[in-house]
């Protein structure tokens, strides 16, 4: 297979970018997107040009390290998947393929597909665990937990932080990422204590990091390569409104000197 | 003992004392920690000690020094510390818990584990990370890990290769996804504690060695290019395994031996190389622009039954091949263990069948892993639960249902039983410098059974290595580092110069090249079967892959901002002479035992032949200078518990 592809090419976050068009041929069907880009940077290299940067890692959908916006979808065509498990079977002989990196002005470009996602960590920092130290612990089975419970815990714990969401989202919103997290620790025992701190501080740190606001596209989970519901978004907005009204981080109030 | 069987191998000079605690071996663990000596609280604060590595056992190593109130530097090559190839892990996690009422106990799993490793494994590592399973699922769940559960809400466990009890547990097929989240969500919280610095984007290049201890690391910050040196007291690798080596593996695009390679170099014993192991069922290789090899877990042999077609060369489709026409053999070859041997003897077994031509697929390098018989036995639903992910994985990559076809694996490269020698605190031949989860070389022996590399990493760095460092540091003489030191500017200038030479060479060739081409031979000479002459040939074919590569290479770019490029050729290079090192471990270990398959030692039926009398022992590689071959000492490994006994899974 023969394909046109147009990358997004930019040296640093100052410098200006634009696309630069490459021909690939010879393309085997089932070779993956990526190694296609690594046979094109091995053929950039020996001819003097500075090769594509992108992340990548694990190549099987589950470290979130890879990030292409793919004519225009992150993670490119296909539903539920990763840019490192899409196969050039998936597109069209001689097509013109267009790659860019992850769009959000919270996602600074750091060279060519690579961007800063550090602002995911910093949210999962700001409370995104239990308060919980290594040693001696509760038998696990004295607190059973219904199949229910941990299927929908399982179903938002599967996030892999790779920010598609906030790349699809017109608003640029994290909520899909940041409600995944609440919503994996809100629908289990070890998760209650701390879990209306918890929400407010991680949507303090989203709003912070200068991520949008929901208004309801669903683009999120349509781009989550894990599938993740936008029902983790209710139950994002569902505890901060308990956790403001009725757990206030600082519960004795006071006023702050003027 | 006798060293060197069909080559010459010199005598080293390291200092091998395990440290293994007096005492019966259920209390070693015990009275080691009644005994060891301790920081108190407020004086931990005064000391710094860098983790490199981010995945289970660096993490939870990280996260449980920091909460104990060390300060901790932590440091990982991807853009964020959750990204770490533990991340990959499907299958499970072993714990003796014994909710099954199967009879599993510390002995029993410790007993396995031995078996599994063919014997080549301390019998006190063993019996302590028997021992601290349950602990380690008792954590994970405190930290929200979402195990499966049963209907009543309590754990579920499954079986896994080698085993006859149900200990194993998961989390779907993303058990090492939702660890590493659990231990990542804990250093998480420590670093907004301000204990931990999570140095990410940056790759250790070498350890700091100060009058005899490692004091540091130096590491390059992958955007800015700056080498910079990071003063500790005491340094932590938890830097992952070396499969990359083959080119074709299943672990992650930058999984690299050189952090422990680099120790290596700088004094650290480097404990049986060639003990790698081929895991079973993979995805086998499609094109020749591969990059990796996806692996499909182990679990899938809970219900999946391995088959090929009797007839050799039989190109029907599978669904056309009645049942009496296919060769279920690792049932037939194994009828007690059935499709649920250890992976040693299902990947030997399955490269047997394609050697004789009952192979399937493209390339007759595949055989088919079937769930027919489960669907209809256990219904849909059940096996989605199961298995759903691993499918629509599956399907995904290949194109074709595991619903309706069955699906198509070979052995692939997976994880590395060699690594760095460590002692009983898992502090190497270098004092200060300790070595935790798959770099090092500790628990497997020679083969690691499914389900316990979590285990050991999550043993080391939550409930091991906290402990020791304590009692490490609290023996010191001079407990903190002299950042002045001058190792820290000659070591990163030794760094500096090594990146200087790669941008150098004056060639035409991708770093992939020689990768690609030294995967080939490695795995054609030290993979599932291995035989003196060419692995003695194989050093020299190594080493001269190895010099075309400092003659012929074109890296590109330069050295004082990001270039994936140099990275990557950084690791080839050390790939290079870990190959070497390899394939003189295998060639010494003139035996068969566990993964290691010496073709000179199997049986009439392919069954492997250890040889304890000569090899039941530690092999442990000293570095002796860029041109000199290195030297071999041993750690003799003694059974009190357990008679060594020629494995049986018949």
């Amino acid at each position: 297979m023969n394909f046109t592809l147009r990358v997004w090419r930019q040296e640093s976050a100052q410098a200006p970018g634009g696309f630069e068009s490459y021909e690939v041929s010879g393309v085997e069907d089932d070779e993956s997107f990526l190694e296609m880009i690594d046979a094109l940077n091995d053929r950039l290299i020996v001819d003097g040009e500075r090769p594509i940067a992108f992340d990548h890692d694990c190549r099987e959908g589950i470290c979130g390290a890879c990030s292409m916006t793919i004519d225009g979808r992150p993670h490119g065509p296909g539903t539920g998947t990763t840019t490192c498990q899409v196969y050039m079977r998936q597109f069209e002989d001689g097509a013109t393929i267009t790659v860019e990196p992850f769009r959000a002005t919270t996602f600074p470009v750091i060279r060519d597909l690579i961007v800063d996602r550090g602002a995911l960590d910093r949210i999962q920092q700001a409370g995104g665990y239990t308060g919980v130290n290594a040693g001696p612990k509760p038998e696990p089975n004295a607190n059973p937990i219904s199949p229910e419970d941990a299927e929908e815990a399982i179903d938002a714990a599967i996030c892999i932080q790779c920010g598609a969401c906030v790349a699809a989202c017109p608003n640029g919103a994290a909520m899909l990422f940041t409600g995944a997290k609440v919503t994996h620790l809100s629908r289990l025992p070890q998760g209650q204590p701390g879990r209306y701190t918890r929400v407010q501080d991680m949507v303090e740190q989203m709003d912070r990091e200068g991520f949008g606001g929901c208004t309801n596209f669903g683009e999120c989970e349509a781009a989550c390569p894990k599938e993740i519901s936008i029902r983790v978004i209710g139950q994002l907005n569902r505890d901060f409104m308990t956790g403001v009204l009725y757990h206030p981080r600082n519960p004795r109030g006071g006023m702050k000197p003027q | 003992m006798a060293v060197g069987t069909e080559t010459q191998v010199a005598q080293g000079t390291l200092r091998l004392d395990p440290r293994i605690p007096e005492g019966p071996i259920a209390e070693k663990w015990q009275l080691w920690k009644d005994e060891h000596e301790l920081v108190g609280p407020r004086r931990r604060g005064d000391h710094v000690i860098a983790v490199v590595g981010t995945g289970l056992a660096g993490a939870s190593a990280a996260a449980t020094l920091a909460g104990m109130g060390y300060r901790v530097q932590s440091f990982c090559y991807q853009d964020s510390a959750r990204r770490a190839h533990s991340i990959a892990a499907q299958g499970g996690i072993n714990a003796t818990k014994d909710y099954s009422n199967d009879g599993d106990s510390v002995h029993r799993l410790f007993v396995d584990t031995l078996k599994g490793g063919d014997f080549r494994s301390r019998e006190a590592n063993v019996w302590r990370l028997a021992e601290l399973s349950t602990a380690i699922i008792d954590q994970a769940v405190a930290q929200g890990v979402p195990f499966n559960r049963e209907y009543g809400g309590l754990l579920a466990t499954r079986s896994f290769g080698g085993v006859l009890v149900e200990r194993t547990f998961y989390c779907r097929g993303q058990t090492g996804q939702q660890l590493l989240l659990g231990a990542y969500g804990a250093l998480s919280r420590q670093v907004r504690a301000g204990m931990v610095d999570v140095h990410s984007r940056h790759e250790m290049l070498d350890v700091v060695v100060c009058d005899g201890r490692a004091r540091g690391v130096i590491a390059r910050d992958l955007l800015s290019g700056e080498i910079e040196a990071f003063p500790a007291d005491a340094v932590v690798l938890a830097t992952g395994g070396y499969s990359n080596v083959y080119y074709l593996s299943t672990n992650a695009m930058g999984c690299n031996v050189t952090a422990i390679w680099r120790a290596h170099r700088r004094g650290a014993g480097f404990a049986n190389p060639c003990y790698t192991q081929i895991h079973p069922t993979c995805l086998p290789q499609t094109s020749e622009h591969q990059s990796k090899l996806t692996l499909m877990s182990e679990s899938l042999r809970n219900d999946g039954r391995v088959w090929v077609p009797r007839e050799k060369g039989d190109s029907r489709a599978p669904g056309e091949i009645p049942k009496d026409e296919r060769y279920y053999f690792l049932e037939e070859m194994y009828p007690r263990y059935g499709n649920l041997v250890p992976r040693d003897v299902a990947a030997r077994a399955s490269k047997h069948v394609c050697d004789q031509g009952h192979g399937v697929g493209a390339t007759g390098r595949a055989v088919y892993l079937d769930f027919h018989d489960a669907i209809e036995k256990r219904g849909e639903r059940e096996i989605e639960s199961r298995y759903g992910n691993l499918f629509e994985l599956y399907e995904r990559i290949t194109g074709d249902s595991p619903w309706h076809v069955p699906m198509q694996i070979y052995p692939a490269p997976h994880y590395a039983m060699g690594g760095l020698w460590v002692d009983y605190t898992l502090q190497t031949t270098i004092p200060g410098l300790f070595a935790v989860g798959e770099a090092n070389f500790s628990d497997h022996g020679a083969n690691r059974l499914g389900a316990s590399a979590m285990m050991q990493c999550l043993a080391d760095g939550y409930f091991v290595v906290p402990h020791t460092i304590t009692d490490y540091l609290a023996r010191l003489e001079d407990p903190h580092v002299d950042p002045s030191h001058p190792a820290f500017a000659s070591v990163r200038g030794e760094v500096e110069a090594r990146l200087g030479r790669l941008l150098a060479v004056p060639g035409s060739t991708p770093a992939s090249h020689f990768h690609r081409e030294l995967g080939k031979l490695m795995i054609d000479v030290c993979g599932i079967s291995r035989e003196g002459p060419k692995l003695e040939r194989a050093i020299d074919q190594v080493r001269e892959i190895r010099e075309r590569f400092w003659s012929e290479l074109k890296v590109g770019g330069h050295g004082a901002s990001l270039n994936q490029s140099l990275e990557y050729a950084g690791r080839v290079a050390d790939f290079l002479e870990l190959a070497e090192l390899m394939c003189r471990d295998a060639l010494w270990r003139d035996e068969s035992c566990g993964c290691h398959l010496r073709e000179e030692h199997a049986s009439e039926d392919g069954e492997p032949m250890r040889n304890d009398a000569e090899f039941a022992n530690v092999a442990v590689w000293e570095h002796r200078g860029a041109d000199e071959t290195p030297a071999l000492n041993l750690e003799p490994l003694t059974f009190h518990e357990m008679k060594p006994k020629q494995r049986s899974y018949v």
